[in-house]
């Protein structure tokens, strides 16, 4: 009996060490670049795409691709982020040119984050590549880069970027207890690529996903910097789901604080208007509210988006830099609330 | 000795990765310097042991990254145990999202006394079912040292707070038990909280007993818009709003504001726009507590002008039980509230009280304690599965 016991013990604590160990050690494993990586041309397996909206990662460019299994396909979802098979793998590698106005300067790939459809779930990986930019590999604890550029105001720009370690990953992805994709939901998807078509459309007629409703009834975001097309509201209801809401909704890991920023909250209070902050200790700046209507230096949200102390930014992770056009954005919205 | 730096965080930080079911997580010896926050995750039946209170200190000085010291998310049954943990820049240990979370022997402190720059909780069990702090100390957190927000299933016994704003704090949390601790020389000592706008709507259950609740009178150091920015410098146990509350055994001394104070939502002067959310304190049962208080005057602060009203109205012999009488009309029958509700308050040893009648401008103010002369059915203790 006993016996059996230590039997079974050791089949679980096998398979789980198994599993944690199995993950490829080298990003070039998953066969996602063609030929050097810097040229960011992905393989026949890897669908590159573009979302309208991103996050804002200490202004580093990012490169997205998406492997679906064949024969399997994406399950069309209106809100919620894309149903994807199991097997499907997401890379999205994280960048720098050497000069932000010449496109064709010298780049620097910084690291690519993996995340996997595995039958119990999806995982999280981060890759850093090396100082040759031959390789990245397998670092689950995270770690630092010096990473410099010139940026489009041709200022010399330097920072110690930091990539997430693996349980920081599932910190931003994890909703109702369970590691989900953030991005790539149909209203981010729904923009043209490269001149090509529509990005679900191209999808569509390869074949890869299934329940697509007609064009006209996709969801849609608006593109956080395009003012000619979007309202002030629209961009900055997008710009605070892409950035606050995987943690700020009603499932996330910020739900103890009532604060929901996802594009479909509606209770004014609940976006923060004139709420009362619960555990921003030090975060609220001496300020009363997380927004005051029409005075953005009033308002905890922007004193937060406008520091870089650890103790007091939002959001938490993933940036040593405030997004100063994303902040003045907010600042622009707030001051046009009544 | 003072260990470096990053190799200290990558070899910590993948073993809280790779720790598997029963595994205990060894702290290095000594003072070690950590500069990004660990993080653990589905971490489940793991112990992360330390060598003891300030022979393991982890020291969060020179921190780049991280809200928190340490944050544990979505895991099950948690020791921490036998450690210092220092000045982060945020949070010293937040745990979230958990069910089973035992802080046993852990010091965790700012150590540049009570400063505003100080992070927000030293002790953070959040979200969380089957919560024990034992034997723990927190020291300077620039809201609440003990920190118990919407869990459920509390033990805070045998530890001590001091330097915060305040000592301890259950914040929308049910069935808690607080007891044996030794809250001194914060602005508040315990603080049992309910609030609005939040996911957990009612917290209650919860007995406060045979505490040493001292000289909280340091001023109030948080920084305004948060909830504890409202508590006068000088309160020793302040129920706000929540019902089922018991409070019994406890020594409770020059607290010089109020050494205990019961008191509506109302008091905030806050907006309550949550139609699910109830602003008043019921069903609260305060009996046998030993009182004390040196004549003197309550603490002076604009932000808080509570102590001038008590000044104004009893110069140096502010009462120790302070009730502000405002009422839910919803509970009075035949103008009395019904018996499941009432405030009872009973054989407390040298204590004075008062209702301040604040809904009405102090204009019934009285100090008859008959009114509150009545029992609760006790509350039943906790019953905590991963007692150690």
């Amino acid at each position: 009996m006993i016996n059996k016991l230590f039997f079974v013990i050791i089949l679980v604590f096998s398979s789980i060490l198994f599993s944690s160990f199995n993950f490829n050690q080298k990003i070039s494993d998953y066969n996602i670049y063609e030929g050097d990586p810097r040229n960011l041309i992905t393989t026949s397996n890897y669908f590159e795409y573009e979302i309208k909206t991103p996050l804002f990662t200490d202004y580093a460019y990012k490169h997205r691709a998406i492997y679906i299994p064949s024969n399997k396909k994406i399950l069309y979802q209106e809100r919620e982020v894309l149903d994807f098979p199991i097997g499907t793998i997401i890379s999205k590698t994280f960048y720098y040119p050497e000069n932000f106005n010449d496109i064709d300067s010298k780049i620097n790939l910084k690291e690519t984050r993996i995340l996997i459809h595995d039958v119990n779930g999806w995982i999280g990986l981060p890759y850093i590549w090396n100082n040759e930019q031959t390789e990245a590999y397998l670092e689950i604890t995270g770690g630092t880069k010096k990473t410099s550029w010139t940026d489009i105001d041709n200022n010399r720009q330097s920072i110690n970027y930091i990539i997430p370690n693996m349980n920081q990953c599932k910190g931003c992805h994890v909703n109702s207890g369970k590691l989900k994709p953030i991005g790539p939901t149909a209203r981010q998807l729904n923009m043209d690529f490269k001149g090509l078509g529509n990005q679900l459309l191209i999808w569509h007629n390869k074949g890869i996903i299934d329940n697509l409703p007609d064009y006209n009834l996709l969801p849609e975001i608006a593109k956080w910097d395009d003012s000619d097309t979007y309202s002030v509201n629209d961009r900055a209801r997008a710009w605070l789901d892409i950035n606050c809401a995987h943690c700020h909704n009603k499932n996330g890991s910020a739900n103890n604080t009532g604060l929901y920023l996802d594009i479909y909250e509606e209770d004014l209070k609940s976006i923060g208007i004139n709420k009362t902050p619960v555990a921003a200790g030090r975060g609220s700046g001496h300020l009363k509210y997380d927004i005051v209507p029409g005075n953005p230096d009033k308002s905890i949200l922007v004193y937060r988006f406008e520091s870089t102390d650890p103790g007091i930014m939002m959001p938490e992770l993933g940036r040593t830099m405030i997004h100063k056009e994303g902040l003045e954005l907010i600042r622009e919205w707030i001051r046009n609330l009544d | 000795m003072i260990l470096c730096d990053s190799n200290v965080y990558k070899s910590i930080q993948e073993k809280f990765i790779l720790a598997q079911p029963g595994d205990t997580i060894y702290l290095p010896k000594g003072k070690v310097n950590i500069e990004r926050s660990l993080w653990g995750d589905n971490l489940n039946n793991v112990m992360i042991l330390g060598y003891g209170i300030d022979s393991t200190i982890l020291s969060f000085d020179n921190q780049i990254e991280g809200a928190e010291g340490i944050k544990i998310i979505n895991s099950s049954n948690v020791t921490l145990k036998n450690f210092t943990i220092e000045n982060s820049k945020g949070d010293l240990i937040k745990v979230e999202d958990t069910n089973g979370i035992n802080f046993i022997n852990i010091k965790a402190q700012w150590t540049g006394g009570p400063l505003e720059i100080n992070g927000s909780y030293a002790l953070y069990p959040v979200k969380s079912k089957n919560v024990l702090i034992d034997s723990c100390i927190a020291i300077g957190a620039s809201d609440a040292g003990i920190y118990v927000g919407q869990s459920e299933n509390i033990i805070v016994k045998n530890s001590e707070a001091f330097y915060n704003v305040a000592g301890i704090e259950i914040e929308n949390s049910i069935f808690a038990d607080v007891f044996n601790n030794y809250a001194h020389d914060n602005s508040g000592g315990i603080l049992i909280f309910d609030l609005p706008d939040l996911l957990v709507k009612r917290g209650g259950d919860v007995r406060v007993f045979n505490n040493r609740v001292i000289n909280n009178n340091i001023s109030n150091f948080a920084p305004e818009g948060n909830i504890v920015a409202k508590v006068p410098a000088g309160t020793g146990i302040m129920i706000l709003a929540t019902s089922n509350v018991e409070i019994f055994d406890n020594y409770i001394s020059n607290n010089k504001t109020a050494n205990t104070s019961i008191v509506s939502y109302f008091i905030t002067e806050e907006e309550i726009s949550d139609s699910l959310y109830y602003p008043y304190p019921t069903s609260i049962y305060l009996y046998d507590n030993s009182y004390y208080r040196d004549k003197q005057f309550p603490s002076f602060s604009f932000k808080q002008p509570i102590g001038f009203l008590l000044a104004y109205n009893f110069w140096r012999n502010v009462p120790d039980i302070i009730y502000d009488g405002i009422t839910d009309t919803n509970i009075i029958q035949n103008n009395f509230v019904k018996d499941e509700y009432r405030i009872c308050i009973k054989n407390n040893k040298n204590a004075d009280f008062v209702n301040l009648d604040l809904g009405n401008n102090f204009n019934n103010m009285s100090q008859d304690l008959a009114p509150y002369d009545c029992i609760h059915e006790k509350i039943k203790k906790v019953k905590y599965p991963f007692e150690k």
